[in-house]
């Protein structure tokens, strides 16, 4: 028995470096704790099911949208969109979409419209715990002319009226019977969680055949997968929290590539390429994630917009990238990322300028006097407290960097971290941050900021705490244009619209813009067709074009 | 037996009401916890409306004070219902299995290994005390007390896995290619884990065994075992060594409630799905069900093992047992 056991672990450590390469083990730094694509939103759900789960609409890796389960993109020009008056005299619209004749689920199973009205069902439901439902309370009705075409009746008229990214279709045939009845206890009981490996529960190229509660997730090949052949016999995606261990684990083949979505921070990617470039490629993506500086507006400090100007006059955000990133995270002016279509390449925030900065303080009566740092007349000193996430190294990098150039203009910032839970739980959705608090936003292409910049969603008690203005800024002017957009048809006009908001915000400084994060992939120098997005729908919605050389 | 089931009972019903206790107060803490996980999903969906807050906040059971939800939370676990867990969307008894085995793998085996190591390497320390060999024990203990457990992990990843190409860098079995999961496999997997865990706790046990080792040395029933003409050996085995194990087994005994709660660092570094990452998950997420479950576990098992000193001990010591 003994050499039996001393056989067994020889021949294991023995094989460890050999791997298939019809196999392929990503890499990512957070492992799903549920499965069900409608009910809370994750970042390591939405990249494992996006192997094996096709939404109806979804960006590509060039930003534009597309029909992923539909035959053809409805709009009001070619018909599939019709404008609707409303009984209130308002402006909606009835969108088709028809449904690819071989769509599937993985048991074989047709994906028909029925399921898109169970999916809607199950999402305006109050009880059914699906978090977001403003998408499902602006679908008023659906129409099922038949299996696969189905007309959505919304209830307002908006440039993206054809984008459902977010109605995640579920099969009616497994989920309804796990829905009807119980509503309330449906989260509790989808076959996504009970039985994950239930082939049918999935449409796209792979399903879930294994999963190994914070280990790894094991996909193969959906056999009813009408699409191009995915090449991969098998897809593991494992999950190791720590990124030096994740690093260690690529390093020793314990995994293929890091997922850039949930994958290494950028500057230990840099770092890794100096050492192992030769062996991995580390391609990096600017990303929508915009790196900023909220400023409590109900500051009487930052209240002046002299101060908020001259408080980014004073930084070299320029020199921090490039210093800190080698350059590959791009300067923020505005909310909206240059690769972004509606990106106003005219339009720059307050640029680096000690000069401009001492000015601006001085106008506002923030003077040197004989020390080194500012005071009012009252001899109040100028000091401001930053908060921010604990744990994220670069961020706290930065804030350090911040704080040294800011002292170089006399103002004194207090640095303070806190755990993710508590500062996005608490204490910027509770606004109770008194000056400053340093985060990222993640969203989508063409996103109007009206959750962040409209006067309407300033969190307050009455409110629930609803909204993400956590600054409190209240203009009439980005209100006006933020409406405007949302409603604007016409291209051209609503580029337009865009480049006078990016131009009030660079003016009216309500945070500071830092940089747009960049994601890091690290892949194999034999893998190909990886296409990183750099949105929120995540590179595996092209894993068919993923392959060995 | 019959002698000490009387206190094994008092002891038995002081801790069901420890348990009780400690409830009240876990929950208490997560309840007051700053942030709330409807505030986490405020903070990460644009969408969200002040009305989807409301509707949640309900669905969930947060819209009641946390004293209502304890309340609540302990009828049903009187009734032997666990609840589900809110994170996993499964019973708090499933969620928990599969990393409540793994964690007592892990655990386990670094406690076996630092005691076999410990041991003999504390007794021979206290043998020959001030010694070359005395002076190398308390180097290596100091060292391994003060090295952190994941600079240690990390390090041994990096000799053994990347470097050296040994063993397996992370996880618990091979995820590609056959063979993964076979004993072997399971066992490659553990070696990196297990000692650096084990090896983290090396040191306090050699340093204990030592120390009781000398304070035995001194008394006068040693010099009467030697006066009467035992071995040495007989002296060291019989005498010294059963009567310096006593403080040692209440310091493993006390270990018990170790084995099933996890080493959070431990586990992150070498992707080891076991119970500390679950137990913080669950209070970083507020799943009261699962985190509440898990920490009292670890409670009753920690109390349980003191009911096992205490037992070891009237067993080790016929003065305990006589009491």
């Amino acid at each position: 028995m003994r050499r039996l056991l001393c056989a067994s672990l020889l021949t294991t450590l023995l094989a460890l470096p050999a791997q298939a390469k019809d196999e392929l083990v990503i890499g990512i730094t957070q492992f799903p704790s549920n499965f069900n694509p409608a009910i809370e939103s994750m970042l390591a759900k939405s990249y494992i099911l996006a192997f094996a789960q096709r939404p109806i609409t979804a960006y590509d890796a060039s930003w534009q949208l597309v029909c992923m389960l539909c035959e053809t993109l409805p709009t009001i020009e070619n018909g599939m969109a019709k404008v609707e008056t409303l009984p209130d005299g308002k402006n909606g619209v009835a969108v088709t979409y028809v449904l690819k004749a071989d769509a599937r689920w993985g048991d074989g199973k047709p994906v028909t419209a029925e399921d898109v009205a169970f999916s809607w069902e199950v999402g305006r439901h109050p009880q059914s715990g699906v978090a977001g439902g403003e998408l499902f309370r602006r679908i008023s009705r659906i129409d099922i002319k038949d299996g696969r075409t189905f007309t959505l009746h919304i209830d307002r008229l908006t440039f993206d009226y054809n984008a459902i990214n977010d109605l995640r279709v579920l099969p009616a045939h497994i989920e309804r019977s796990r829905f009807l009845g119980a509503p309330a206890e449906y989260r509790n009981r989808t076959a996504y969680d009970q039985d994950t490996t239930n082939a049918g529960l999935y449409n796209g190229p792979y399903r879930i055949t294994q999963v190994v509660q914070g280990s790894h997730v094991v996909l193969e090949p959906n056999t009813h997968w009408a699409g191009k052949k995915p090449f991969f016999r098998r897809i593991v995606v494992k999950a190791v929290e720590n990124t030096a261990s994740l690093e260690a684990n690529l390093l020793s083949g314990g995994v293929d590539m890091i997922a850039g979505e949930l994958g290494l921070p950028l500057d230990q990617s840099i770092a890794f390429e100096k050492r192992n470039g030769s062996r991995y490629s580390v391609i990096t993506r600017p990303s929508l994630a915009f790196e900023h500086i909220d400023l409590n507006l109900d500051s009487p400090v930052l209240k002046d917009g002299r101060v908020r100007r001259a408080l980014l006059h004073a930084l070299d955000r320029d020199a921090m990238t490039r210093q800190l990133f080698d350059g590959r995270q791009e300067v923020a002016h505005s909310v909206v990322p240059p690769l972004d279509w509606v990106h106003a390449f005219d339009v720059s925030a307050a640029g680096f300028d000690p000069a401009k900065a001492a000015s601006l303080l001085d106008e506002a009566g923030w003077t040197l006097g004989g020390g080194s740092l500012r005071a009012n007349a009252k001899g109040e000193k100028l000091s401001l407290e930053l908060v921010t996430t604990a744990g994220n190294r670069s961020r706290e990098l930065v804030a350090q960097v911040m704080q040294s150039q800011w002292r170089k203009a006399g103002i004194d910032v207090r640095i303070r971290t806190e755990p993710p839970r508590i500062l996005f739980g608490e204490t910027t959705t509770k606004r109770k941050f008194p000056h400053m608090a340093m985060f990222a936003w993640y969203s989508a292409p063409e996103n109007v900021p009206r959750s962040t910049l409209h006067s309407s969603m300033i969190p307050r008690a009455d409110n629930s705490w609803a909204g993400q203005n956590y600054s409190g800024y209240a203009s009439p002017a980005m209100d006006r244009l933020i409406d405007a957009i949302e409603v604007e048809l016409d291209k051209p006009k609503r580029k337009a619209l865009w480049r006078e908001l990016q131009a009030l915000y660079a003016a009216d400084l309500p945070a500071l813009p830092l940089y747009f994060k960049a994601d890091s992939y690290i892949l194999p120098k034999g893998l190909t067709g990886v296409e990183p997005t750099g949105h929120q729908d995540p590179s595996p919605y092209g894993v068919e074009n993923w392959r060995w050389e | 037996m019959g002698v000490i089931s009387h206190p094994v009972l008092s002891r038995l019903t002081q801790s069901l009401a420890v348990l009780l206790v400690m409830s009240f107060v876990i929950y208490g803490l997560m309840g007051l916890m700053p942030g709330d996980p409807i505030d986490l999903m405020i903070a990460g969906d644009p969408h969200l409306t002040a009305a989807d807050a409301v509707r949640l906040k309900a669905l969930y059971g947060l819209d009641r004070p946390w004293t209502e939800r304890w309340l609540r939370w302990l009828a049903q676990v009187v009734q032997g219902e666990l609840g589900y867990s809110r994170l996993y969307a499964r019973p708090v008894a499933d969620a928990m299995g599969p990393a409540l085995v793994n964690t007592a793998v892990l655990m386990s085996g670094s406690l076996l290994l630092a005691l076999a190591v410990a041991l003999p390497l504390g007794i021979a320390a206290a043998i020959r005390p001030h010694s070359l060999l005395d002076g190398a024990v308390n180097l290596l203990a100091f060292a391994s007390v003060s090295l952190p457990v994941f600079w240690l992990g990390l390090m041994l990843i990096g000799l053994f896995a990347v470097h050296l190409g040994w063993l397996p860098s992370g996880g618990m079995v091979t995820v590609t290619g056959e063979g993964g999961g076979s004993l072997g496999d399971r066992l490659a997997h553990a070696i990196l884990p297990v000692s650096a865990l084990g090896l983290a706790g090396i040191g306090q046990y050699a340093r204990h065994m030592r120390a009781a080792m000398l304070a035995e040395a001194g008394h006068d029933y040693i010099r009467t075992a030697k006066a009467k003409g035992c071995s040495p050996g007989r002296v060291l085995l019989r005498h010294q060594l059963r009567n310096a194990l006593l403080p040692i087994t209440t310091i493993v005994a006390l270990e018990v409630g170790g084995l099933f709660s996890g080493a959070l660092i431990t586990e992150t570094v070498f992707a080891w799905p076991g119970m500390g990452r679950l137990i913080y998950e669950a209070v970083m997420g507020n799943d009261f069900n699962l985190a509440l479950s898990g920490l009292l576990l670890a409670t009753a098992m920690t109390l349980g093992g003191s009911i096992l000193a205490d037992l070891a001990y009237a067993r080790l010591d016929p003065r305990v047992r006589a009491r």
